[in-house]
């Protein structure tokens, strides 16, 4: 039996499922991004919102079309498809359906160097995502560095373990510079639920140079990844290089969580309830796992920061919040349907 | 007389049936073995008779009682169980493995009496795994790993004994030793052995009684010698082949003929 | 059973552990086991006189054992019996009550990344107690009931939703993960809501601190860890026997569903008491156990043990954030977490053929 026959039991209902439910999860992305453009705390008609778009008239509306509503969507998805693709990849790499991008301290890391610049008057948003990067970066490759220290190169346990003990480290330190000073406190609880608005597109044009090289990575490792779930003996005895492709895996949710990080703040639970989502559907083949990753990550967020906008109008909730609240309980539906296989 | 017994048992996983409407009685004091093609449930009825799986309908019977009424600590000191694939957690040692086996006898008061010393002690002298006692599981052979996991299935100390394809991973040599071992169980102890194996030829050198499954349901049982027939072999596997006295024990042997040699084997 | 039957003494045949019998009655000992009880005794000792001592007024051990004997002068017996005591013994509750329901997670979830957190005992607890202090009311009383109710009630309805044809280990760590998101989200929110100063004391809350805990405390805690360890103590061999797979277990007699609803129980019952009279004191019920079973190296989650690990964590922590930034008053989770994860880390990159276990 080949590999692909074991993951992938060539059921007919999962062939056909597979591209017209990624067909259709591609069509509700773009209806939701045209909703995401059209609606929000101040209404426009859709009328206007086109022409803004195409020919703008210097109008006050045609502004805030262009100018806040564009970028926030253009960052949902950026940052969905990171966070998505960057669980895959994570849960992929530990085999620990619990895995999640902040697994290996990344966004404990991202969060103290932020925390750290607030505390010391390096807040601009600019300065805010620099630092986020750089502490996503940091925590990330000193966890791999010691959980791949064991006997047998970086195991999932150790390495996860050693992930989830870095983050309570960052965490308590970021806990006891918000104690002691109220300014740091006030700024990070704001950035710390993660939010679309407000951000430009600026921080964009960096930050893709990290969420393209991820997604590279993500491509590349997608095949080693699929025979490493069949165990590490046979993944070897197949040809793959076990070692690199976790380093790559690694590497790789790194650079997108650390992009997204320093563009949206952490962005809670996307990266856990989108593999999950992605596997119920299109099965434990990674290419697709990707591919639906990709569609379903911005689909959460933008659908989050939509309602964000709306349902406590004229104020809003920021999409940090509404992912969860809308993502958990699809999670627990998952989780109960026993679709949630394990990995 | 059958202590352990299947009544019209249903089994399956999820919405799956695998085991339709099953009667079976496995006779005290001899070795039963089930054969049958991949997927034809013969795991899943194992299972089924050991309590792991919950009827969809029908019931198992243990001396008499349903199965899934009694204590199950009761039932595992009657009836004992390796399963398929077994775990166990790393660098675990033998003993201890071995002295898990004891667990339903044990109390939180008596944590480890003499009795569990001897059972243990003698399950693995039965094994030959007395000098692996101290090593971790993890660092053993496919096949010492094997005998120790017997080994803790036999410290259990039950009359009744289901293996769930107890040879796999087994050099030759080792699978006819662990056979005769469990031969050895049912002539010297008397006990009552169920298990599942893929070779037909070792299934009719050790069987007492031969039950052949084909779509979870028996297609035929007995003696080795009046179930394995031609037809019965094209019946349950599809495939075509010879049956002749097996030269060593008398029992059926079975002789697969492949399209390659189907020509040359026309004639005896 | 007479006094006059001497008990036997023999090594078991793995060559680990010994035998004590006598008559009937028998029990295993792990050699291991016990020196490492021994030294974490030991460390808890001399912690525990540490904390009596020290502090913005340093009483003598002398005097500090004079005191607890009930011989010492009015002012010394105050700060050490009234001030110092409770908070000390609090924190040692708290941390064992922590560490021995992290290790029962682990066991029920077969996963070394499961803490009393996912079954949604904190996020309930923090969700509720976040609510009492940003919406305002009588919080002195309130918040430690509040925390106690809103992380029992969590974890209920996370049982209740994992339970379908039995509580499989994976489903109700998945589960757990989603409810609790949900509540933090709804905390995060409060506390967007909240002005700085309620936003401050609910980050103190939410770190776990010791600060101004006293005899209540202890009692309530000590009550659900006197009468919870026993039972916890009696389901150690099927919790040994759980860690070879459900088949295994249900072949050698233990009642696996049964057996996962009482030990999940057992740690909501456990973490939630503690929240509620410390906070969500972080990493302490995570990294206890795992702490606990690469110093004792014996395979199998050793219960007592990480309930010792877990004492130890809080105290020595507790003690190092009253004197750090003395005389500010850091919150106890801050300190557990920078002082047990570097802990935890060297364990792991030590680790030789014995990492990687639940």
């Amino acid at each position: 039996m080949t590999a692909r026959a074991v993951l992938d039991p060539p059921t007919r209902d999962r062939q056909l499922l597979r591209p017209v439910g990624l067909a259709c999860a591609v069509a509700l992305l773009a209806v939701v991004v045209v909703v995401s453009i059209a609606v929000g705390t101040k209404a426009i008609a859709l009328g206007t919102v086109l022409d803004a778009l195409h020919d703008p008239d210097g109008s006050e509306d045609a502004l805030i079309v262009r100018s806040l509503r564009v970028p926030r969507t253009v960052l949902g998805l950026a940052v969905g498809a990171a966070l998505g693709v960057a669980g895959v990849l994570m849960q992929g790499l530990t085999r620990n359906p619990m895995a999640e991008p902040g697994i290996l301290g990344v966004s404990a890391g991202a969060a103290l160097a932020a925390v750290l610049g607030f505390r010391f008057g390096l807040s601009s948003p600019e300065q805010t995502a620099v630092l986020a990067a750089g502490g996503a970066a940091l925590a990330g490759s000193v966890v791999y560095a010691l959980g791949s220290r064991g006997r047998q190169g970086a195991s999932p346990v150790t390495l996860a373990l050693a992930g989830v003990a870095m983050a309570f480290l960052l965490q308590g330190l970021v806990s006891a510079v918000v104690l002691l000073d109220a300014d740091s406190l006030d700024q990070f609880r704001f950035w710390n639920v993660g939010a679309l608005a407000d951000r430009g597109l600026g921080l964009l044009r960096g930050a893709a140079v990290l969420l393209l090289a991820g997604a590279l990575l993500a491509v590349v490792v997608a095949r080693p990844l699929d025979l490493l779930a069949l165990g590490e003996e046979t993944a070897r005895g197949l040809g793959v290089a076990v070692g690199r492709t976790r380093l790559l895996a690694a590497a790789g949710s790194v650079l997108l969580v650390g992009g997204s990080v320093a563009l949206c703040g952490p962005l809670a639970f996307v990266g856990l309830v989108v593999p999950h989502l992605a596997r119920a559907i299109a099965g434990p083949g990674h290419r697709w796992l990707l591919a639906y990753a990709v569609v379903l990550g911005p689909l959460l967020v933008l659908v989050s920061d939509v309602l964000g906008r709306v349902v406590v109008r004229p104020g809003e909730l920021q999409a940090g919040i509404v992912t969860a609240l809308v993502g958990a309980p699809f999670f627990v539906h998952l989780a109960r349907r026993q679709r949630l296989a394990g990995l | 007389m059958s202590r352990l017994e299947a009544r019209e048992l249903e089994l399956s996983y999820d919405d799956r049936l695998i085991v339709k409407g099953l009667s079976v009685a496995i006779p005290d004091g001899e070795v039963t073995v089930i054969v049958g093609a991949n997927a034809c449930g013969k795991s899943t009825l194992l299972r089924g008779l050991a309590r792991l799986l919950r009827p969809q309908g029908g019931q198992v019977l243990l001396d008499g009682q349903a199965i899934g009424s009694l204590r199950t600590r009761d039932v595992a000191r009657v009836l004992g169980l390796l399963p398929q694939s077994p775990t166990a957690p790393d660098g675990l040692t033998v003993g201890d493995l071995v002295g898990r086996g004891r667990n339903p006898h044990q109390r939180w008061f008596a944590q480890w009496s003499e009795s569990d010393e001897d059972a243990v002690t003698e399950a693995l002298r039965r094994t030959g795994t007395a000098e692996l006692a101290a090593r971790p599981v993890d660092e053993l052979s496919g096949g010492q790993r094997q005998r120790v996991w017997i080994a803790m299935t036999l410290a259990q100390g039950t009359d009744l004994l289901l293996l769930d394809e107890p040879t796999t991973y087994l050099d030759l040599a080792h699978q006819v030793e662990v056979l005769d071992l469990i031969a050895d169980l049912n002539a010297r102890d008397g006990r009552t052995v169920v298990m599942v194996l893929h070779d037909l030829n070792q299934a009719c050198r050790y069987a007492d009684h031969l039950i052949a499954m084909r779509n979870g349901a028996v297609y035929a049982e007995g003696r080795p010698e009046d179930v394995i027939t031609e037809d019965v072999v094209q019946q349950v596997f599809g495939l075509q082949a010879r049956v002749v006295p097996d030269p060593v024990t008398g029992t059926p042997l079975v002789l697969p003929l492949s399209s390659r040699h189907r020509r040359s084997a026309g004639q005896p | 059973m007479t006094t006059a039957l001497r008990p036997q003494v023999s090594v078991r045949a793995d060559g680990r552990s010994v035998v004590l019998r006598r008559g009937r009655a028998s029990v295993v000992v792990r050699p291991p086991s016990v020196s490492v009880g021994a030294a974490l005794l030991v460390a808890l000792v001399v912690v525990g006189a540490l904390t009596l001592s020290v502090g913005e007024f340093p009483v003598p051990v002398g005097d500090v054992v004079r005191s607890l004997l009930g011989r010492g002068d009015a002012g010394v017996d105050f700060i050490v019996l009234d001030l110092r005591l409770p908070r000390l013994v609090c924190g040692l509750l708290v941390g064992a009550a922590f560490g021995l329901a992290g290790a029962l997670t682990q066991a029920v979830a077969r996963n070394p990344l499961a803490s009393p957190d996912v079954l949604g005992v904190t996020a309930g607890a923090t969700a509720a107690a976040v609510a009492v202090l940003v919406l305002g009311g009588p919080r002195t009383t309130a918040l430690p009931v509040a925390a106690l109710v809103g992380g029992v009630l969590t974890a209920v309805v996370v049982f209740l939703l994992a339970a379908r044809r039995g509580v499989v280990g994976v489903r109700l760590v998945l589960v757990g993960i989603g409810v609790s998101a949900t509540l933090q989200a709804a905390t995060n929110y409060l506390l967007l809501r909240a002005d700085i100063t309620q936003a401050q004391a609910a980050t103190v809350w939410l770190t776990g601190s010791l600060n101004g805990r006293g005899w209540t405390e202890v009692v309530t805690v000590g009550v659900a860890v006197a009468v919870l360890l026993p039972v916890a103590l009696l389901l150690t061999r099927p919790v040994g026997v759980l860690q070879f797979g459900d088949d295994t277990a249900r072949g050698l007699g233990v009642r696996v569903g049964a057996t996962r609803s009482v030990l999940v129980l057992l740690a909501v019952a456990l973490a939630a008491l503690a929240t509620a009279a410390a906070g969500p004191i972080a990493f302490v019920a995570l990294s206890a156990p795992q702490i606990a079973v690469r110093l004792v190296r014996t395979p199998g989650l050793p219960l007592v043990t990480a309930g010792l690990v877990g004492a130890l964590l809080v105290a020595t922590a507790d003690l190092l954030a009253r004197r750090l930034l003395a005389p500010t008053d850091l919150p106890v989770g801050v300190v557990t977490a920078v002082l047990g994860a570097p802990f935890l880390l060297w364990l792991l990159a030590r680790a030789s053929g014995l990492a990687g276990r639940p």
